[in-house]
């Protein structure tokens, strides 16, 4: 293949293209828009969920968007949509790449037909996650190739680049980027999309229909394309040499190189563009000629240990942490540390105790509801992932597990057939989290006869990312109607026989209908009706408010945490009286079933918006 | 330009430092928004601009953030520690926490007074417990900030005929700070606002130049706008009491209402089915149990305080 024509965009200077501010993921999506794609499919995941939702702004004509019920089915349809022979994408989040795993690794070995790019965001740091893990390891384990951007301006040019190199060297790429990088504006370059007719169809069950005979046979193929891609990125302008006359040599890549040249504008830099292959010819040439050799690079020591492999012995990961993400303070605090910086004076110390400010469910979230009878600690509790995770913190505290997407189910099924619990088991999962990943663990639990309860917390959306639709929703990401999962069917399909839906917002009802299903010998599906509060709409009711006179300072009414709901400087009998902040309250009416002293009502008086 | 457009081999002459602004509040109190219009004047004046901000667990009422660098050249996304040079904080709070970011001889400290108490510092129910909430007061603070402009700004924008423009005459305080002809600010501001808002906003803007007018002209070198510090609650009223539960045995029939109530979970029946207090440290003596129990099988006994300081 010829490199030349890849390369043009990188080095050609001269802005043409409109400049406008972009975040990572605009940026990715309009590489991806440019580069011509035609399908791309997500799940939605933090830091990914805007790519697909960007992506779904351009014309439907150019490209098709949807969403998919887990990165599985993303993946599947990309990979379907490129042995076709058009340019298909997906994005998602690291521990998304779990869930596609099987399907990566295996169409490694086939490659592709139309271009197949994956945009991994990963989470150094565990913004909003439950793992903190280096997508770069995987992109060894299936041997496809990671580009890592620094900026959103190289994420729209490698995003772009992905899909001619993916078509090149026949296999999916990996592009990367990271928390900081998804979520940072910068102006950015845009071109013009790139018009192209589909690749011709090719019919080849000798190399797609991957049976071991033609996986034994690819594998050679697989390998000898990682080395391809090693003297590519080595003749290549993407890995650029940065020099100076110090005796320092870093090598870095990613958002890791924007954090060097913020504490250590003045050394030679090596910036590679992937740290799988690694351009090694360069590399090699490169540590040979500094006399103090240092790797840069966020969580896992992919390059240090290339490097190490290769005879060098770098400053790495003894400096720049393993764990949590990089920061100018902390890289410049592993320069300090090898010897290569001075120590900072400190700053003034600060005695003030900033107060705690995690987040929180919204007032008037129907997860309150679902949760309040679980807090009793009779019960024990399978989470899953989601808003209503916040569940397991106080004052609820009504969660006693939470491993991964869709693992309630069949954690729920473990637990009860350990022979241990004594109290009665009840699995808890959202919507959209049942329909990514929890359907199996249920068909399992009535498989294998169970004596379970499983809580079904159907809010209509996936709320956690923002309000994204999903099949249980009726819309398409593109906003069109579209069927609708009937839930209680679909249970009694897997052989439940006991299924309840009941009022979020309706107290009594859920503890009576959540005592009965878990009296029930057997699977016993409730699901838990009410809209999120914020999306796809933002629900607002006639608010309440507390009579003072008649608060008692119980605080029951706090169990709920519900924000809007906070102490008045009153004090009675030791105890501060409540209040209900009528901006934030939407008149779920959940603190008026559960005060004791009838204190609650609704507003009387006008509210000031 | 972007950093990738830039040639390789030699390395750029170092050119001037960033400015730094870091805006920080409560998820939606519209620090996003804030970041995007400063980002768009210096977009206006060609300058590299990157601005992060966190997304996802932010916006169920936690902290949020926006670092926004400009400049001739920036490289990383977020601000180091201490080389903040505007530290803009919508909350009181969050502009306590974040402080550490402030560069200590040049910083300029903008923030409302506002408090948004979260419902983590109402989380010790104990008699006599406080507001978990830092007491700390503008002038506590002078002496940590090289520059400070603290004010009511909510209060201010009622003044002005709409509580929503506070975020407004924030800006228009930055504005004094940051090197941008004032009527910039004007065109770029209204590009996000509403048409409709957009005299209201404009006052609000200017309210905030003639605000630090006045706090100049007003103020020798050290001296902080008066506030209103928050009344403290009496010491006699917070003071500890212990509470004691009498629970009669035979009159107790099982019946779980006061376990299954009890805000603090403290509650449990033993094996004689009788209610039990199992945990005595949560019990706050909030009386629930005594008021519900149908066959008053319980009773609070809360302790004489002891004397007042």
């Amino acid at each position: 293949m010829s490199s030349s024509a890849i390369d043009f965009e990188l080095t050609n200077e001269k802005p043409k293209g409109e400049i406008r501010p972009l975040t990572g993921n605009e940026a990715i999506a309009r590489g991806a828009w440019e580069a011509g794609v035609c399908v791309a499919s997500a799940y939605p995941g933090t830091p990914s969920t805007e790519i697909l939702e960007t992506l779904a702004t351009y014309p439907v004509e150019d490209v098709h968007a949807q969403w998919s019920p887990n990165e599985k089915v993303a993946l599947d349809v990309a990979i379907g949509a490129s042995h076709s022979g058009v340019r298909a994408f997906t994005a998602l989040k690291h521990v998304g790449v779990n869930v596609a795993a099987d399907a990566l690794l295996a169409q490694s070995y086939m490659g592709v037909n139309g271009g197949l790019v994956l945009a991994v965001c990963d989470d150094p740091g565990i913004y909003s996650s439950q793992t903190e893990q280096d997508t770069r390891l995987y992109a060894k384990l299936a041997v496809v190739p990671v580009l890592e951007p620094c900026d959103a301006q190289e994420a729209l040019l490698f995003t772009k680049l992905a899909f001619e190199l993916s078509e090149a060297f026949d296999t999916p790429i990996i592009v990367r980027s990271t928390m900081r990088l998804s979520h940072t504006r910068v102006p950015v370059e845009m071109g013009a999309r790139e018009e192209r007719s589909p690749n011709e169809i090719k019919v080849e069950p000798g190399r797609n229909v991957l049976l071991p005979s033609t996986a034994r046979r690819q594998r050679p193929a697989v390998l000898d394309r990682e080395r391809r891609f090693e003297e590519y990125f080595s003749a290549s302008p993407l890995t650029r040499r940065e020099s100076s006359d110090s005796d320092v040599g870093v090598v870095t890549v990613g958002t890791a190189y924007t954090y060097v040249k913020e504490v250590l504008p003045d050394v030679n830099i090596l910036k590679v563009a992937s740290s799988f292959p690694l351009a090694r010819d360069v590399v090699q040439d490169f540590c040979a000629s500094v006399d103090r050799l240092f790797v840069v690079e966020e969580l896992e020591p992919v390059i240090e240990m290339e490097l190490r492999t290769m005879g060098f012995a770098p400053g790495g990961k003894e400096f720049f942490s393993r764990a949590g993400e990089l920061s100018p303070e902390i890289v410049r605090e592993g320069f300090v540390q090898a010897g290569v910086l001075e120590p900072r004076p400190k700053g003034p110390a600060l005695d003030f105790e900033p107060v705690v400010r995690p987040p929180v469910l919204c007032a008037g979230c129907p997860h309150m509801g679902s949760y309040y009878p679980l807090r009793t600690g009779h019960v024990r509790v399978a989470g899953d992932i989601g808003c209503y995770t916040l569940a397991a913190l106080k004052p609820l505290q009504a969660m006693d597990t939470c491993v991964a997407m869709g693992s309630s189910i069949g954690n729920a099924v473990g637990m009860a057939k350990s022979g241990t619990e004594t109290k009665p088991i009840v699995a808890t999962i959202g919507d959209s989290t049942f329909l990514h990943g929890g359907i199996p663990g249920l068909m399992d639990a009535v498989y294998n006869k169970a004596n379970i309860t499983v809580l079904l917390l159907d809010n209509k959306t996936v709320a956690m990312t923002g309000g994204q639709d999903h099949p249980g929703t009726g819309r398409t990401l593109r906003g069109e109607q579209t069927h609708q999962v009937e839930y209680e069917a679909l249970c009694r399909a897997l052989g439940v026989q006991w299924v309840r839906t009941v009022d979020s917002y309706d107290m009594a009802a859920i503890h009576q209908v959540m005592r009965e299903a878990m009296e029930y010998d057997g699977v016993a599906v409730v699901i838990s009706d009410r809209p999120c509060v914020l999306d796809p709409v933002k629900i607002k009711g006639p608010p309440f408010e507390v009579v003072a006179q008649a608060c008692t300072g119980c605080q029951a009414c706090m169990n709920l945490s519900c924000p809007a709901i906070t102490w008045t400087d009153e004090i009675i009998d030791g105890h501060h009286k409540v209040q209900i902040d009528e901006q934030q309250c939407m008149g779920c009416s959940l603190c008026l079933q559960l005060c004791p002293t009838d204190a609650i009502r609704l507003c009387k008086t006008e509210t000031s918006a | 330009m972007s950093s990738t457009a830039r040639e390789s081999a030699p390395l750029p002459s170092p050119k001037t430092k960033p400015t730094n602004v870091l805006i920080v509040g409560v998820g939606g109190q519209g620090v996003i928004m804030m970041s995007k219009i400063v980002a768009r004047i210096c977009q206006l004046h060609d300058l590299q601009i990157k601005q992060s901000e966190v997304h996802g667990m932010a916006k169920r009422g936690g902290s949020v953030y926006s670092h926004v660098r400009f400049g001739e050249e920036v490289w990383a996304p977020t601000i180091p520690v201490g080389e903040a040079d505007v530290l803009l904080a919508l909350e009181w709070a969050e502009g306590l926490r974040w402080l550490p970011y402030l560069h200590p001889e040049r910083g300029t400290l903008i923030a409302d007074t506002k408090r948004i108490v979260p419902p983590f510092a109402c989380v010790d129910r104990r008699r006599g417990a406080g507001l978990q909430y830092p007491e700390t007061d503008a002038v506590e603070i002078v002496e940590h900030v090289a520059n400070r402009f603290a004010l009511d700004a909510k209060g201010i924008a009622l003044d002005l005929g709409n509580e929503r423009v506070a975020n407004t005459l924030l800006l228009g305080i930055l504005s004094t700070v940051l090197d941008f002809p004032a009527d910039e600010w004007e065109t770029v501001l209204a590009e996000f606002v509403p048409p409709k808002t957009l005299e209201t906003n404009k006052r609000a803007l200017r309210a905030g130049r003639d605000w630090v007018a006045q706090a100049d002209a007003a103020a020798a070198e050290d001296a902080v706008p008066a506030l209103a510090r928050k009344k403290k609650t009496p010491a006699a009223a917070l003071q500890r009491r212990d509470s004691r539960l009498e629970i009669i045995d035979a009159w107790c029939k099982g019946c779980d209402i006061c376990v299954k109530t009890c805000p603090e979970l403290c509650l449990t029946l033993n094996e004689k089915e009788v209610v039990e207090l199992t945990d005595a440290d949560a019990c706050t003596g909030c009386r629930v149990c005594e008021w519900l129990c149908p066959d008053f099988a319980i009773a609070v006994k809360i302790d004489k305080p002891e004397s007042v300081d």
